[in-house]
């Protein structure tokens, strides 16, 4: 429902003085607000789960050591957030400490919350109190011991964390700044573009920073270094393009990046995206001023996975990626200059022809290109040629890809 | 048991194919409140179209995966009134689909548009050559080229539709069909890229001094986003297009060019597995209050609605009428009555050519592509003499060499055994066909009525089709066949075989998917169901989509004109019936 706003301000001021604060904390703005920040934090991602009712909550967040549930936001008294305040959610984002002062699992990217200012957090607190309450008691994390312990989490905390919060660069543009506060803070992108360290905490040193990682068994690519590593050599555009769109004409979002895309970033304005994609242009940049690695080196292809390779490729790719591996602009994407079929470790590459992948549907691109799975079609070998092929085609060069690291990603769906 | 009513819609949507996905869309923008419900289930190219699974001829064409199911609800058939028409137990000359997107899953994609004269079918010919016979009972539409010239263009803009102008705005262009009608713009994609088959027939033909020009196709030549904003990719030309769905992306449907907008609508519903049974009317008989229908527990439904509009197949429409008691069954007998009158096909013969040294790569094809002449359809050539009226177009497609389906073997081969397997491999790469495509005009004889004898699944007479090629039929269609076999001898081929249809309509083996007639439109309501806004003369409030809208059939494909008659009716909803929701054309 939506009431205009005029209405509400008259309503306001019928209100009178008294209750000027709380009428505050109701305004339709700041609760819009809310709405647009939790999308940019991708908080339904975790918070919501598949069919059931919005943020609450019961995601099983699957990490390398054990599974954590995602909390209850909903305002429900026993279960939810109800008998929480501004503060208590303040803490929480900033500090990672729960209303009771229990401290929470990294799951909850309090690493990156804690730079998300105290106003955007009142107004997400104010959205999220607007839901309708829903009675549903999350189970406790499900973790190897001693991490069950969350006193651990005061060791955990003082290695990877240090509550902080943004301090813009006054060298720098507005929209540096604001792509830096939203990239580093609410959307959380390292979660899943950073390499985590042994105890699953974002590696600190620079030149780490966004140089890939893992999310739910996908290679998350690099958003630094050139076509063959990552997605650095993406204009600005292609950022925006790619964020608003879930395609451009380089790449199309599948996996978890199509419900990031879905839940998130094309619902945010484009000077956001335009201020997330100068951040991030701004560190790819910084980044190959230290020097990119070496170019990769083109496979050596014996004749026999040449032709095997060529003969699945003509057979069962060449029909949406096309003869020349340019794909159709937004619809089937290039295999040509891609960094995800051209990736150092070639999991994701031979997950997506086992598996499929499935694009989202957004407003300017109303069709979810589907990829089918090949597992039930073809054999071990059959996808290391192809996929050997396609990775040293079309101006492509990337390791080789061997029947064994198939039966690899086979043995692990 | 008494049905649940359920809450009042706007506009109630029967069958959810080509009709219903248009009808949705165009209703829906206008702020209506619109539920299809549809027979079948939700099906869409991403979950069920894959490129690995959708060449399986076994799956597809064997075994009618898209195809509807009979043991639910089929029709009886005879050829004339003095039989006794039978259950068809199997699909034959005919293929109707089931499911979300209906028949249009499974189309080849040539999509035209009628001649101008071909809407005033009776009076053109008339004017011409005189009175027509008395069992001819052909019709004016009530409808003109000229008023459906912008929704062919919607259409063919929707589907981005390949192809090249013959008339534009009265100027004949170079290299299109001369004979169309004239069109405001060229098509939205250029023709798809010409293999070797249909370049020697557009030569030979042009030798004759006929006009060759690239068939319209609803296959892609290239990628192409629609006005609505959803992308089709380039056909890759498989030969996987009638019978089978596109996995690809690449053959217009409703699934590739209105369902990505129209599932996002909050004023649309879809209502799959949910079979109607018949259209309510209130006590006066004046208005359709909604339909009744059954889900797949059986439990069966009354859904209130403000309009009604019938979009299933054309058998199932005209069912759908006689079973509701709305007009007046059509008696052949003394001609009176309209549901069910002027039931019509299309009538098809091709002519084969074995070549020793062409080489034709048949599995590199699209539905609809080729080359064809437009020379001898409709009242294009003078008939003055030759005893029919109508005609239709003579083409080369090269839709597909699929393995089990086709293997073309010349005159007498045997039907199986070693000489039938070497006739195969000799002439699978060098062989082509060339096929007419004939206009079938309405006959006293043919019709659509309520079986006496045979009900469904559901307990309703089943329906009863009545139908024979008349000799107009076949003398149309020995002259066709003989222009193609002049044109296939001007190929130079090593030999010819002339495949006429000769006597009676049999319903066993594929044809077309062309059926039309049984809730026709027309001038008036003595003569037709439907005004020209394929508005119920009877029932203001109900409209009939489809071919069955159709007076007799033209020597085209149907869709083209399906699609623009759709486009047509949904502007008089929006733009009058909304307004003013009473008769659009007053009897």
């Amino acid at each position: 429902m939506k009431i205009a706003l005029p209405v509400l301000a008259a309503l306001l001021a019928l209100a009178g003085g008294t209750t000027a604060s709380r009428a505050e904390d109701n305004d339709w703005s700041v609760i819009q607000r809310g709405l647009y920040l939790t999308r940019a934090g991708d908080c339904a991602a975790c918070h919501t789960v598949e069919g059931g009712k919005p943020f609450a909550g019961g995601y099983p967040l699957k990490t390398p050591f054990g599974t954590v549930y995602s909390a209850n936001l909903t305002p429900d008294g026993d279960t939810g957030l109800g008998t929480w305040d501004e503060g208590d959610f303040y803490r929480a984002m900033n500090a990672g400490r729960s209303k009771d002062g229990s401290r929470l699992y990294p799951a909850f990217p309090y690493t990156h919350f804690t730079y998300v200012t105290r106003e955007d957090s009142d107004a997400i607190f104010s959205y999220l109190q607007t839901l309708q309450p829903v009675r549903n008691r999350v189970s406790k994390p499900d973790l190897v011991w001693p991490l069950s312990w969350r006193f651990l989490m005061i060791g955990w905390n003082w290695l990877n964390f240090d509550e902080k919060s943004f301090v813009p660069d006054a060298g720098k543009s507005p929209a540096y700044n604001r792509g830096k506060y939203l990239v580093e803070g609410l959307m959380h992108c390292g979660m899943c573009h950073s390499p985590k360290n042994v105890i699953g905490a974002e590696e600190d040193d620079p030149g780490d920073r966004f140089a890939g990682g893992m999310a739910e068994g996908w290679l998350a690519p690099p958003l630094v270094g050139g076509s063959r590593e990552g997605i650095g050599d993406w204009s600005e555009d292609d950022l925006v393009q790619y964020l608003k769109y879930g395609r451009n004409g380089r790449s199309i979002a599948f996996g978890p990046m199509a419900q990031v895309v879905s839940l998130s970033t094309q619902h945010m304005t484009d000077d956001d995206l335009q201020a997330v994609a100068t951040y991030l242009k701004d560190i790819a940049i910084q980044q190959q001023d230290r020097g990119t690695k070496e170019t990769k080196q083109a496979a050596q292809m014996s004749d026999d996975v040449k032709h095997v390779g060529a003969l699945v490729y003509a057979t069962q790719c060449s029909a949406c990626h096309r003869a020349d591996g340019k794909g159709v602009p937004n619809m089937l994407p290039p295999l040509a200059d891609s960094s995800f079929v051209q990736a150092d470790h070639p999991r994701s590459v031979i997950r997506l022809i086992l598996e499929g992948g499935k694009g989202v549907a957004t407003s300017k691109f109303p069709t979810p290109h589907k990829m089918p799975a090949f597992d039930w079609k073809l054999t071990d070998d059959e996808v290391a040629a192809v996929a050997t092929y396609v990775r040293n085609s079309f101006g492509n060069g990337a390791p080789a890809v061997s029947a064994d690291d198939v039966e690899e990603v086979r043995k692990a769906q | 048991m008494m049905a649940k009513k359920l809450p009042k819609v706007d506009v109630l949507l029967v069958g959810f194919g080509w009709t219903g996905a248009i009808m949705a869309q165009e209703l829906t923008e206008a702020g209506l409140d619109v539920l299809a419900l549809e027979r079948g289930v939700w099906r869409d190219t991403s979950t069920e179209f894959g490129v690995t699974n959708v060449q399986d001829e076994v799956r597809y064409r064997y075994r009618s995966e898209l195809f509807e199911e009979l043991s639910r609800n089929s029709l009886t058939f005879r050829n004339d009134t003095s039989q006794t028409a039978l259950p068809m137990r199997k699909l034959g000359s005919f293929l109707p689909g089931t499911n979300v997107g209906g028949s249009g899953v499974h189309w080849n994609g040539q999509t035209w548009r009628f001649l101008p004269s071909d809407f005033k079918a009776r009076s053109h010919n008339e004017e011409r050559y005189g009175p027509l016979p008395e069992d001819m009972t052909v019709q004016d539409w009530g409808v003109t080229y000229e008023e459906l010239e912008p929704h062919y263009d919607t259409f063919e803009y929707l589907c981005g539709i390949s192809g090249r102008a013959g008339n534009l705005n009265g100027k004949i262009q170079d290299g299109g069909n001369p004979f169309e009608g004239p069109r405001a713009r060229d098509y939205p994609n250029p023709p798809m890229e010409m293999v070797y088959g249909p370049t020697l027939f557009a030569d030979a033909a042009a030798g004759l001094g006929h006009h060759p020009f690239p068939a319209p196709s609803a296959n892609m030549s290239q990628a192409y986003t629609n006005p609505l904003g959803v992308g089709l990719a380039p056909c890759s030309y498989c030969g996987f297009c009638e019978k089978f769905a596109c996995a690809n992306y690449s053959k217009a449907t409703a699934q590739t060019t209105l369902l990505p907008v129209l599932m996002q609508k909050k004023n649309f519903t879809l209502r799959t597995e949910s079979m109607v049974l018949r259209v309510l009317k209130d006590k006066a008989g004046e208005r359709a209050t909604g339909v009744e229908y059954v889900d797949t527990n059986g439990d069966t439904y009354e859904q209130p609605a403000d309009i009604v509009i019938l979009c299933a197949y054309i058998n199932h429409n005209a069912h759908l009428m006689l079973l509701s008691q709305i007009g007046q069954p059509y008696d052949p007998r003394t001609g009176e009555g309209t549901v069910g009158k002027n039931y019509a096909y299309q009538i098809t013969s091709g002519v084969t050519l074995f070549y020793d040294d062409k080489v034709f790569n048949p599995f590199v094809g699209a539905g609809a592509l080729g080359m064809a002449i437009d020379d001898f359809n409709g009242d294009n050539f003078d008939h003055s003499g030759l005893g029919f009226i109508g005609g239709g177009y003579i083409a080369q497609w090269q839709t597909n060499g699929r393995p089990i389906e086709s293997h073309p073997t010349p005159e007498g081969t045997p039907k199986w055994g070693a000489r039938w397997k070497k006739a195969v491999r000799d002439s699978y790469l060098h062989a082509i066909g060339i096929s007419t495509h004939g206009s079938v005009m309405s006959h006293r004889g043919n019709y659509l009525d309520l079986d006496p004898t045979y009900r469904d699944v559901y307990g309703r007479p089943m329906l009863r089709m009545t139908f024979d090629f008349t000799d107009n039929e076949h003398r149309m269609s020995d002259y066709l066949t003989d222009r193609a076999a002049e044109i296939a001898k001007a190929m130079n081929p090593r030999e010819i075989k002339v495949s006429r249809r000769t006597g009676h309509y049999s319903i066993v083996p594929y044809q077309t998917t062309h059926n039309t007639g049984g809730t026709i439109m027309g001038t008036n309501p003595r003569e037709s169901v439907l005004n020209k806004y394929l508005q119920s003369w009877d029932l203001p409030n109900l409209f009939v989509m489809g071919a069955g809208a159709f007076p007799q059939n033209a020597g085209y494909n149907p869709t083209g004109t399906v699609g623009a008659l759709a486009y047509h009716s949904a502007k008089a909803i929006r733009e009058q019936y909304l307004r003013s929701p009473g008769p659009l054309v007053q009897a």
